[in-house]
């Protein structure tokens, strides 16, 4: 984890002594701000990848001499199978579509995606279609 | 009840409740037929799934560029209109870029092979993968539906600048079709990214330390953060552009008051990382599969690391440099920049070199199209490193130099691409795709690719402008023109041989589980992999961990640098 987060860090120290060098030198705002934002993607995983590096034990995987049982055991749930994927997207499909094709388009759209948010969501709190 | 994704580490595990579960819940999830692929939340399926629309997406960008060259045949060509030849560019650049070239790099052979070869049953996120596919399939329809309205397709150029792409200049809908497919397959490129950086920074198997990890999961790494910082500004852009086209808003407009290079600084801040989001992929293929048929570890694998760190973080510096001659940009910070990357690129030709220095190479379909790819790819790479430089650039700018410049950088990731099918392909379908076909694929391609370019070069160092129907009455122009045309109709026969190989060597030789004697953890498990992908997982002890344990009297110590790793 700790390397992680340094790999972070230092893509974000770079970023931003870009944004400096660049900024002063071109006063060109876009993108001395983008690069700016960019510097922050940087910190804010990578600060949270440091924040938690410190606080928690060695995981197997940064442990060089870890065994492959050290890493036996459940290690999250998931449906093994879903159609909420496919109903949010073909929603979004429909909402895009919508900017082109007529308004009427939103209705069918924005229930396939509000069905698939609430199926989804029903989903992970009783673990899938199994 | 809950379907519980366990590792399937557990014949040498002493968790016994871990291993009755996972074999309660191998043999089959969800539902089978149409049904399974709709509902399917597996990374393997969801993987094939996007390599399939990416290659169907590579025919498609194919035809509309066989389309482009035969018009350029003749100089006064009469195949299509000039209306119908500004959309034929632009939706060739637009497949091929963002339907293509980006989902099959970080999409589909990342996909499948990324989570196999650290050791992980699935993606982080395997919902949101399938969601990312859907999105990506969707966005494909949304945008190739604007052959099908009045107006037709997009036609400014697959850049869409300002002012060619407000409401007056592109008023038909198929500019909002192109508008609406960029943002679904935008957001699908964004939850990708999330999930492979999550998958490889949480999914790791014991021992896969971070530098333990093969290049093509590193390359792929960096691909995911590169997708995190570019693909919002996009987004964010085209909704301006949106705005701009339907809402009344200036903000790239003059005559309210906007900025139009500001869409071009946008755009660009997402456009050239973009580059390296499409190059990382195919050079971590390349660098999987050089070494495995030199037969020795890679070469300088910490150079290479650092080779793909320092190119992600220099290419954010670097956009403007595709706008040297609007006059208001920084021309020597980003000519600095763009030739700094330079260097890292260096390193990795060097390495890719030294990997196969002394090797016993084994000249595969894969390995054939990995040397094609490092020898186009460096073609297009120097002669980039013309076009940083502003004074070549504003002589050059928008000629078919450029076009040759990143054409030969493109077919290099086409070749790329193909090395990484010849090389998956059997792991992923579990058959060997025919390998005298392969070789005829590769001569016609690489061969057609020089073919393609090298005209397009001598055209743009004499000015012919690039996205042109028709030029002058020349007979050198014509000739030249002629030449690229008959690159790219050999090209087109490589990518047919490629369809009739992939559907006559269907179910014909089995692949086994290590058909190339490879040195990462996908070779280490069955073709195709099951459910969850492993029944047990190799000690992990260096960047090869199936080498190690397939050759225990040869083993690769840390990062390849052991004399007794050759075999």
């Amino acid at each position: 984890m700790k390397i992680e987060a340094r790999i972070l860090l230092l893509l974000g120290l770079f970023f931003g002594a870009m944004c400096a060098v660049y900024w002063t030198w071109s006063l060109e705002n876009a993108g001395g701000f983008m690069m700016f934002a960019a510097m922050l993607l940087g910190f804010l995983p990578g600060g949270h990848y440091w924040w938690w590096s410190r606080r928690m034990p060695e995981r197997p995987e940064d442990n060089p001499n870890a065994n492959p049982e050290d890493g036996a055991g459940v290690i999250g749930t998931f449906p093994g199978s879903s159609i909420f994927p496919f109903t949010l997207g073909m929603g979004a499909f429909m909402t895009v579509l919508a900017m082109v094709f007529g308004t009427w388009l939103l209705v069918p759209g924005l229930a396939l995606v509000v069905w698939a948010l609430l199926g989804a969501t029903g989903e992970s709190r009783h673990g899938g279609d199994h | 009840m809950t379907d519980v994704l366990d590792t399937p580490l557990v014949q040498q595990s002493d968790a016994p409740a871990a291993h009755e579960e996972h074999h309660g819940h191998d043999e089959h999830h969800g539902p089978s037929g149409i049904l399974n692929w709709l509902t399917t939340t597996d990374h393997k399926i969801i993987g094939m799934s996007y390599t399939i629309t990416a290659v169907i997406m590579l025919l498609i960008g194919g035809a509309f560029a066989e389309l482009i060259r035969a018009q350029l045949v003749s100089p006064n060509g009469h195949l299509v209109t000039f209306a119908q030849y500004n959309e034929l560019f632009t939706m060739h650049g637009s497949v091929m870029i963002y339907l293509f070239a980006g989902p099959f790099a970080f999409g589909a052979l990342a996909n499948f092979v990324v989570p196999i070869q650290i050791g992980a049953p699935d993606m982080a996120f395997p919902r949101l993968n399938a969601l990312s596919y859907w999105l990506y399939l969707s966005g494909s329809i949304t945008m190739l539906l604007g052959f099908v309205t009045a107006g037709g397709a997009a036609n400014f150029g697959w850049v869409g600048y300002s002012p060619l792409s407000d409401s007056i200049n592109a008023p038909g809908a198929g500019a909002d079709l192109w508008i609406g497919g960029l943002l679904l397959t935008g957001f699908s490129a964004i939850f990708t990214g999330v999930n492979l950086a999550a998958t490889i920074f949480y999914l790791r198997a014991p021992g896969m330390t971070l530098f333990r990890m093969p290049i093509f999961t590193w390359n792929l790494l960096v691909t995911a953060i590169l997708i995190l910082l570019a693909f919002p500004v996009l987004t964010a852009g085209l909704i301006m552009l949106f705005a701009d086209r339907h809402f009344g808003t200036h903000i790239f407009s003059v005559s309210g008051g906007g900025v139009p290079v500001l869409w071009q600084h946008i755009f660009w801040f997402w456009g050239h990382p973009e580059v390296y989001i499409l190059a990382l992929p195919f050079f971590g293929m390349v660098t999987e599969i050089i070494p495995v048929f030199s037969r020795k570890p890679v070469f300088g694998y910490k150079g290479m690391v650092f080779a793909t760190l320092t190119i992600a973080a220099l290419s954010l510096g670097v956009w403007a440099h595709h706008m040297f001659t609007t006059g208001v940009v920084l021309l020597p910070f980003f000519s600095i920049m763009s030739l700094l990357i330079a260097v890292p690129t260096g390193i990795k030709l060097f390495n890719w070199i030294g990997s196969m220095w002394r090797g016993q190479i084994w000249f595969s379909t894969a390995m054939l199209m990995s040397i094609g790819f490092v020898v186009t790819f460096l073609i297009g790479g120097l002669t980039g490193i013309y076009l940083a430089s502003p004074p070549l650039d504003f002589f050059t700018h928008d000629t078919y130099f450029v076009v040759a410049h990143f054409h030969s950088v493109v077919m290099a990731l086409v070749l790329g691409g193909m090395a990484g099918l010849y090389y998956w392909g059997p792991k992923m379908t579990g058959y060997m795709l025919n390998e005298t076909l392969g070789k005829i694929q590769f001569w016609l391609l690489f061969i057609g690719t020089q073919v393609f370019t090298f005209p397009q070069y001598i055209l743009g160092l004499q000015g012919m402008p690039r996205r042109m129907a028709v030029y002058p009455h020349d007979p050198q122009w014509q000739n030249l023109n002629l030449w690229s045309t008959l690159g790219a109709v050999m090209i087109g026969v490589s990518s047919l041989l490629f369809a009739i190989n992939c559907i006559t060597s269907w179910k014909k030789v089995p692949a086994g589980d290590n058909p190339w004697d490879a040195h990462t953890l996908e070779w280490f498990t069955t073709s195709p992999p099951p459910h969850h992908n492993f029944y047990r997982l190799p000690k992990i002890r260096s960047e090869r961990p199936t080498w190690d344990y397939n050759h225990p009297e040869a083993p690769a110590l840390a990062h390849g640098n052991g004399e007794g790793s050759h075999s």
